[in-house]
């Protein structure tokens, strides 16, 4: 509908991520029906949508935590991937093939792990998933996992404490205190993650995820349970971790302050479908988005429309 | 064909027996999601029960009529088993509700080791045989000499195990200690804010799985005609195995594992080799954990993320 | 067994008000309870008379043991549950724990140095070489399940990963070594190339890679169809691998020995030398006088260093990637699989590095004991050694080691207790006792200290202050 009067967006120029028709069922129930969107590169994108719409379920279907019944999930680093590149990995049954300027990968056909290892997607979850029984910095170590295995010689150089070993080491624990430095935990580095306050877990769920240096983060509701501060901090640190590191966000999240205030794109999607698309300001007023939230009644849909303006108003 | 149908009676008598203690697995891995491992070792236990009373009542009370007999006996045995479950839940498992998770398991292998030494001490190490009871015989079918038949005691344990089965199911599905029982099942805490008394409907179910074991244990002395105190530890995993094959939880489906345990196992030693027949027992409940883990009557389980 | 170890049932009435009459119905109500458990199994015995099977009585035993049970109930429900005394207030953690913390610096040392010079003492203290022998033998015994332990440790208390089939890799070191040593075949390849005696001679010092290798390789092939499988089910199907492994050992009566084993198998050497009594012994070469005790006190060593070794390798492997993520995947795994770790290769790397020590450990069994059987490899076995682990501590390398030593040494000290038969009479034997008193044991523990002895964890790195983790938080696994 009015979207398509707009002019072409980033998003669709160059996408990091493109989502085509997306289907998940469970048994009978559809969870995802036909999904299709993109994510630009070095875009905020936010998913949006009313308790149950499928957001975390297309979350996991893009992470490789649930096999899509249907769809194709297009990830292209450098570069978006031409027609015919894509097509040559389509048809020839690859995961993903990457060139010297470019790589494509098909999320649906690569396991949990190796979206997160190969094709660089990280994630965090709802209900935060730290190691709570490690330290702070323990956490950031796992996270990056996979380079210093390699740099372990699978563990026997490591076991032989060699040089080369030794300096990995050492790099990946900068790499650790440039991440802890940034979510403020310093301090905090050698003790248990199951120690933190909640929003601290947050943040170091955030960090761990970029410690194993993703090229598409993708965030589920990376501000709920904060105060409005720490939401404030939030905004700060996503910006930075587009602005300096050139990692597009992908994030659902239900406190319209932050979506509006910092999402490049929002795709709204309810029961599973997409219902709105576009500029935060565009869905913002679509009355789709607004009937979803509060039902069709022609009052409500003002008040939601008052509402919203007034927390964008409150953050700009 | 003769030999098939009498494995056939054989197997279903025996998968009667396995059905009957997995129930006892099956309603504990329900109510509590832990493996009652010690539930062989209280079968075991039983089994040793029903024959001290059988001597009891023969020997000493002097009564002849062996069905009389074996109702007491059954009665006895039950009332027994079942409080010494009782005791066990209270003393070795209770505590340990909403500790660490491995904790109740362990302490149920321990639980299985000090019941199995536990009768070898006071018992002793050695086979107790018991005069054959309940000897007679139907014969079925008669062919070039060999002889189909169905004894009068494999009919007493089908019908026994066919009764109690519908009586349990009655009691689970259609009365107040079913709901509460599958209430507790669902969620321990809402349930206790409902006002059920968790203690105590996890206590009646360790007390229902006890009796059924008790059951088997009177059966399976008065078939087999001997006792061990070895004996608790492989009828217990194949009684497991069959509670898992027929999906964990369900209670038709704890006697369909014991029924098809029971039937594998005879049929193997018949037609295969009785030597591997425990391999097999332990063959299919690693396969079924890996490839149905569900198990035949039970529900899926979504991973969730 | 003791319903006394419950809490204190029928609760009594405010503080002040008197507790005499609850605490005689509660201590009565446990006697009834007691009577009813004990009764028909303590109180009759089954024997058989002139070929039938007949019944004893022992109303005596039934007797004193209700008694006690009620008399232990009464003075317990009037003193320390008394609802009269004030609440002792919670400490933070144990004083064992805190104890074995505070001197755990000097501690591990010291209780290297004692196991180091554990040899002489014992010769010093029993005045002779000979004399020690018990102890050695006890020693010895200790350090495999410390080496078991800790092996085990890899997989339970690391990786979270529940496996109550460990024995099987055990018994795959023991049967390799027992079957490659006593081989023909192999005896006579060596014996064409490099002498009469090279194999017997050097067969232990080749086969305890090997066995280390084949039961690394069996983890990973019985590790392999469980990946999917989480806590009680893996539990319980490698209880039934290890099942299967010794069942099939038992069968497989052409290739294992069956259930009478394999028998003469060869002795381990002094690196080539044989402690034999000749000239070209161990003795004669280094100018001993010749003692049975040599070897013994030279597999005390071996297990020693293999134990060592063990702990060595694990305290390297935590601080590496694989180790950490050993310990990421006990924590949470599908955090792990967000990050890119492969749980299938985690997992089975666990899996195979703890069935490598195993093999190891069950090569030394076989060598020492010059005799395999699938007796010795039961389920018993398995759930001794799970625990250890768990007394230990999950995760904890030097609460492992004195779980082991508590453990064995406390089963070992059953079997001397013959001054009891004054007690009880000539029938009674302390080491019927012993499998009673442990499985009694395990349940105790699991109430007493569900995390074991050291239950906090050490950090594999830190950036300024090494701070252990309280095992509060420590999550146990999904397996």
């Amino acid at each position: 509908m009015s979207d398509n009067a707009l002019p072409i967006h980033g998003w669709d120029k160059d996408p990091i991520l493109t989502v085509e028709h997306l289907f998940m069922r469970f048994g009978g129930l559809v969870a995802v029906n036909d999904l299709s969107f993109r994510v630009g590169r070095g875009d905020i994108t936010a998913l949006i949508g009313p308790n149950g719409a499928g957001k975390t379920t297309v979350f996991n279907c893009i992470t490789g935590f649930y096999k899509p019944s249907e769809g194709r999930l297009i990830l292209g680093h450098g570069r978006a991937p031409t027609a015919e590149e894509l097509d040559a990995v389509t048809l020839n049954g690859e995961r993903g093939l990457s060139s010297s300027d470019a790589g494509v990968y098909l999320l649906e056909r690569m396991p949990d792990y190796k979206v997160s290892g190969e094709a660089k997607v990280a994630r965090t979850f709802q209900n935060i998933r730290l190691f709570s029984g490690m330290t702070v910095l323990e956490n950031l170590m796992v996270a990056q996992h996979n380079a210093l295995m390699t740099a372990s010689g699978y563990s026997l150089k490591g076991l032989l404490g060699l040089p080369s070993w030794t300096t990995a080491q050492k790099d990946a624990t900068e790499r650790a205190k440039y991440w802890l430095d940034k979510v403020g935990l310093t301090e905090r580095a050698d003790d248990p993650a199951g120690d933190l306050p909640y929003g601290a877990q947050r943040r170091l769920e955030i960090a761990r995820a970029m410690c194993s240096g993703p090229i598409l983060l993708c965030l589920d509701e990376p501000a709920a349970g904060l105060n409005p501060r720490e939401s404030l901090e939030l905004n700060e640190l996503l910006r930075a971790i587009r602005a300096e590191h050139g990692t597009s966000i992908l994030l659902i999240e239900h406190d319209m302050s932050v979506v509006m205030e910092i999402s490049d794109h929002v795709v709204v999607l309810d029961y599973g479908t997409k219902i709105s698309d576009g500029t935060p300001e565009a869905v913002k007023h679509d009355p789709r988005v607004v009937a979803a939230y509060l039902g069709v009644d022609e009052d409500a849909v003002e008040a939601v429309e008052a509402v919203l303006d007034e927390a964008t108003g409150a953050q700009s | 064909m003769d030999v098939f149908v009498q494995q056939l009676i054989n197997g279903l008598t025996l998968g009667s027996i396995y059905g009957l203690i997995a129930i006892g697995y099956t309603m504990v891995f329900g109510i509590i999601g832990m493996v009652n491992f010690a539930h062989g070792d209280v079968f075991m236990v039983s089994s040793f029960i029903a024959l001290i009373c059988f001597l009891l009542v023969t020997t000493v009370m002097g009564i002849t009529s062996i069905f009389l007999a074996l109702a007491i006996v059954l009665v006895v045995a039950m009332f027994f088993t079942s409080l010494m479950n009782w005791a066990i839940e209270r003393v070795a498992y209770r505590p340990l509700r909403g500790s660490f998770r491995l904790a109740p398991m362990i302490s149920a292998i321990g639980m299985s080791i000090f019941l199995a030494n536990f009768v070898q001490v006071s018992q002793g190490p050695r086979n107790k045989p018991v005069p054959p009871m309940v000897t007679d015989v139907i014969v079925i079918m008669e062919r070039e000499g060999y002889q189909v038949t169905l004894a009068w005691k494999q009919i007493i344990i089908m019908v026994l195990t066919s009764v109690l089965l519908f009586g349990f199911w009655y009691l689970v599905q259609k009365t107040s200690l079913g709901r509460a029982q599958r209430a507790v099942e669902q969620d321990r805490k809402m349930a206790a804010l409902l006002g059920i008394n968790v203690d105590h409907t996890i206590s009646l179910t360790f007390v229902i799985g006890a009796a059924l074991a008790a059951v088997a244990g009177t059966m399976y002395l008065m078939y087999y005609g001997v006792a061990n105190f070895a004996d608790g530890f492989v009828p217990g995993v194949k009684a497991f195995t069959a509670a898992v094959l027929g999906g964990i939880g369900s209670l038709p489906g704890a006697v369909l594992g014991g029924l098809l345990i029971g039937l594998i196992e005879v049929f193997w030693s018949a037609y295969f080799s009785i030597e591997y027949k425990d391999v097999a027992a332990f063959s299919i409940l690693a396969i079924t954990l890996i490839f149905l883990p569900q198990g035949l009557l039970g529900r899926p389980e979504v991973e969730k993320v | 067994m003791a319903v006394d170890t419950a809490h204190p049932a029928g609760a009594v009435a405010g503080s002040g008000s008197p507790i005499l009459p609850g605490a005689l119905k509660d201590a009565f109500l446990t006697g009834l309870i007691a009577l009813g458990l004990l009764g028909p199994l303590v109180g009759f015995e089954t024997v058989v008379i002139d070929g039938a099977l007949g019944l004893a009585y022992r109303p005596l035993v039934v007797a004193i043991m209700v008694g006690i049970i009620v008399a232990g109930r009464l003075i317990l429900n009037l003193t320390v549950w008394s609802p009269n005394r004030p609440p002792k207030a919670q400490a933070g953690s144990s004083p064992v724990a805190r104890g074995i913390l505070a001197i755990s610096p000097a501690f591990k040392p010291a209780l290297l140095a004692f196991a180091v010079g554990f040899p002489f003492f014992a010769t010093l203290m029993t005045g002779g070489l000979s004399e020690s022998r018990y102890l050695i033998d006890l020693g010895i015994l200790i350090l495999t399940y410390v080496m078991l332990g800790w092996g085990l440790n890899i997989v339970v208390g690391l990786a979270g990963l529940l496996d109550l089939g460990y024995v099987a890799f055990y018994a795959v070191g023991a049967y390799t070594y027992a079957l490659l040593a006593t081989s023909a075949p192999v005896n006579d390849f060596f014996a064409a190339i490099l002498g009469e005696t090279f194999w017997a001679n050097w067969a232990f010092w080749f086969c305890l890679p090997a066995a280390g290798a084949f039961a690394g390789l069996w983890g990973m092939i019985l590790g392999f169809p469980v990946l999917r499988l989480r806590g009680d089910y893996l539990a319980i199907v490698t209880l039934a691998f290890g099942e299967i492994i010794r069942l099939v050992l038992i069968n497989w009566v052409d290739f294992t020995g069956g259930g009478a084993g394999i028998a003469s198998i060869p002795r381990a050497t002094f690196f080539g030398i044989p402690f034999t009594a000749g000239e070209d012994g161990f003795a004669a070469l280094f100018g001993l006088e010749f003692s049975p005790m040599h070897r013994l006190i030279f597999l005390y060593f071996v297990i020693l260093a293999l134990a060592l070794i063990t702990a060595f390798t694990t305290v390297r492997l935590r601080r590496l990637p694989v180790g950490r993520a050993w310990e990421a995947l006990r924590e949470d795994e599908i955090a792990c699989r967000s990050l890119g770790l492969n749980t299938t290769n985690v997992k089975l790397s666990a899996f195979a590095t703890g069935a490598m020590f195993g093999g190891f450990a069950g090569c030394f069994f076989a060598v020492r004991a010059g005799f395999v059987s699938p007796e010795s490899f039961t389920f018993d076995i398995s759930a001794m050694i799970l625990a250890i682990v768990v007394l230990g501590g999950m995760g904890s390398q030097i609460g492992v080691a004195v779980a082991a030593a508590v453990m064995m040494g406390g089963m070992e000290m059953l079997r001397n207790l013959g001054f009891l038969k004054q007690i009880f009479g000539d029938g009674f034997d302390p080491s019927l006792y012993r499998m009673l008193l442990f499985g009694f044991a395990m349940v105790a523990i699991m109430i007493w200290k569900p995390r074991g002895l050291v239950s906090s964890r050490d950090p594999t790195i830190y950036l300024k202050e090494k701070k252990a983790v309280s095992g509060s938080l420590v999550k146990e696994g999904h397996g």
